[in-house]
């Protein structure tokens, strides 16, 4: 401590005494690096006005009483701000904490999510899911059940920040509740929607699409609640169609009975899920189009469903300077040639 | 006989008072003139504290000795209302003033030694020390 103060004193002097010399530039950037070297010591803006009378005192005999008693004015003043200065640092310390503490939360929540691949013949799939922030607010599920068919989803629960991420761990559980005969989507929705509305607060809700898809009759059934629309390819007309069926939002009545529809993909057709992070991306400030992602989808048909996923949002990750404003989730299965 | 003293704090005059007589004390004690103004500070905020939240009570300042070390202690006292949430009171950012540092958190930055004792509607005793390097 005392050594440090001795060097520093020195240090200071031998700047302030250069600069008094020959008013160089290169002395005032001696400075500027010194103060990160204060910084990093911990000294305080008032130590550093008070060693910076002290210095100058030496250096200039014969100082006026009123300059130095000016300082006087100045340490007073100078104690604010080295309080703030504190504050400042216990606060980032804070923070970094707390930013540590939703990690370990987004990684838990990570954990919630499918990880395995699908590898199921005849069927190609792909799915991409970014958080806006740490926590995401999306859920996407897919799952092969024992019949050998494909369960998918896609959820957004509307509200935001960490509750409405906490909440995705319970969808998550109840559907891992369901049997493999229960994977009828307008099933899966009422038992959801049950134990949503039981177990969340009433300015949550959730929404979800959820579909099934039977490789061996090529039979894609689906439901809906309340969510994002999602598209249905057709390869033979190169037309793409809005994928959309009415139902209440999961969270909101007790009892609640989903429609389910259902279509035949014939080779090359596929489905398209997405979250309103996708449709919501804003580029020049405006919402896109529906129309312009179905233009994105239909120039990348060569490639692999994943790589059809992964390069769209590249592209509006991109356009929106890589600053998304809601989380974004897009699937796609389709049905190979 | 170590050095003792008493200001009654219900104005801002007591106030100034408080810290004058701080200052001086901590000047004859031997703190050099950043640990003064600090510890003048310290003083600041607690009779300021009196005067807005218990409208009167005392700051008492003393030379303190322990075996190897000297220094000086401020005790805040008065009979007002009291700290509801002390811890609250503590962090960093809940000041009215919000974010700039100062308050109680700030007293007991500047000081070496903090402590509390507050009581709802029987009031509040503030002790803090800073010692001699
Ligand atoms: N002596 C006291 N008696 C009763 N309440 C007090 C006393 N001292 C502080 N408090 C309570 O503690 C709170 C925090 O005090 P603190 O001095 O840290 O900040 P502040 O006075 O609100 O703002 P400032 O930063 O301007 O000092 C006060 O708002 C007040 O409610
Ligand atoms: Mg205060």
């Amino acid at each position: 401590m005392e050594d440090m103060q001795v060097s520093m004193y020195q240090l200071y002097r031998d700047m302030l005494t250069s600069y008094l010399e020959d008013k160089s530039e290169h002395a005032l950037y001696h400075a500027q690096q010194f103060s990160k070297q204060m910084m990093e010591q911990d000294m305080s803006p008032e130590e550093t006005v008070s060693l910076h009378l002290s210095v100058f005192q030496d250096i200039a005999h014969d100082l006026p009483e009123e300059v130095k008693d000016s300082f006087d004015l100045l340490v007073e003043v100078m104690i604010g701000y080295g309080l703030a200065y504190r504050e400042h640092q216990s606060l980032r310390d804070r923070q970094q904490e707390l930013e540590s503490e939703l990690n370990v939360a987004a990684e838990m929540q990570r954990t919630l999510l499918p990880e395995r691949r699908i590898d199921l013949d005849g069927v190609d799939f792909g799915v991409v899911s970014v958080p806006a922030g740490k926590m995401s607010g999306d859920y996407y599920h897919y799952d092969l059940d024992e019949h050998g068919n494909l369960a998918i989803a896609v959820a957004d629960v509307i509200g935001k920040g960490v509750p409405a991420a906490m909440s995705m761990s319970m969808i998550k559980y109840a559907m891992d509740t369901l049997t493999n005969n229960q994977m009828q989507p307008g099933f899966v929705l009422e038992s959801l929607n049950r134990v949503v509305e039981r177990n969340i607060d009433e300015d949550m809700f959730i929404t979800m699409m959820y579909g099934v898809y039977h490789p061996d009759k090529h039979h894609f059934y689906f439901a809906s609640a309340g969510h994002e629309p999602g598209f249905f390819y057709h390869a033979s007309t190169d037309t793409f169609e809005t994928l959309e069926e009415k139902g209440l939002v999961l969270g909101v009545f007790p009892r609640v009975a989903y429609k389910e529809q259902s279509f035949e993909l014939s080779p090359g057709d596929f489905v398209v899920f997405l979250s309103d992070g996708v449709t919501e991306s804003r580029v020049d400030g405006e919402f896109i189009e529906r129309e312009q992602i179905t233009d994105m989808i239909r120039e990348r048909l060569h490639l692999s469903a994943q790589e059809i996923v992964d390069e769209i949002f590249q592209e509006l990750e991109k356009a929106q300077e890589f600053q998304l404003r809601d989380d974004f989730t897009l699937m796609l299965l389709r049905r190979e040639v | 006989m170590q050095v003792q003293t008493h200001v009654d704090i219900n104005s801002e005059w007591g106030i100034v008072a408080a810290r004058q007589a701080g200052r001086k004390l901590a000047r004859e004690i031997g703190f050099g003139s950043v640990d003064q103004a600090r510890i003048t500070t310290a003083i600041s905020e607690l009779a300021r504290n009196i005067y807005l939240y218990a409208n009167q009570g005392q700051i008492k300042i003393e030379e303190v000795a322990d075996s190897n070390k000297r220094g000086m202690k401020i005790i805040a006292s008065d009979e007002g209302p009291g700290i509801r949430d002390v811890r609250r009171v503590m962090e960093d950012g809940f000041t009215t003033s919000g974010g700039l540092g100062a308050g109680l958190p700030g007293v007991k930055r500047l000081m070496d030694e903090f402590d509390i004792d507050s009581e709802l509607d029987s009031g509040t005793v503030i002790t803090a020390v800073k010692w001699l390097r």
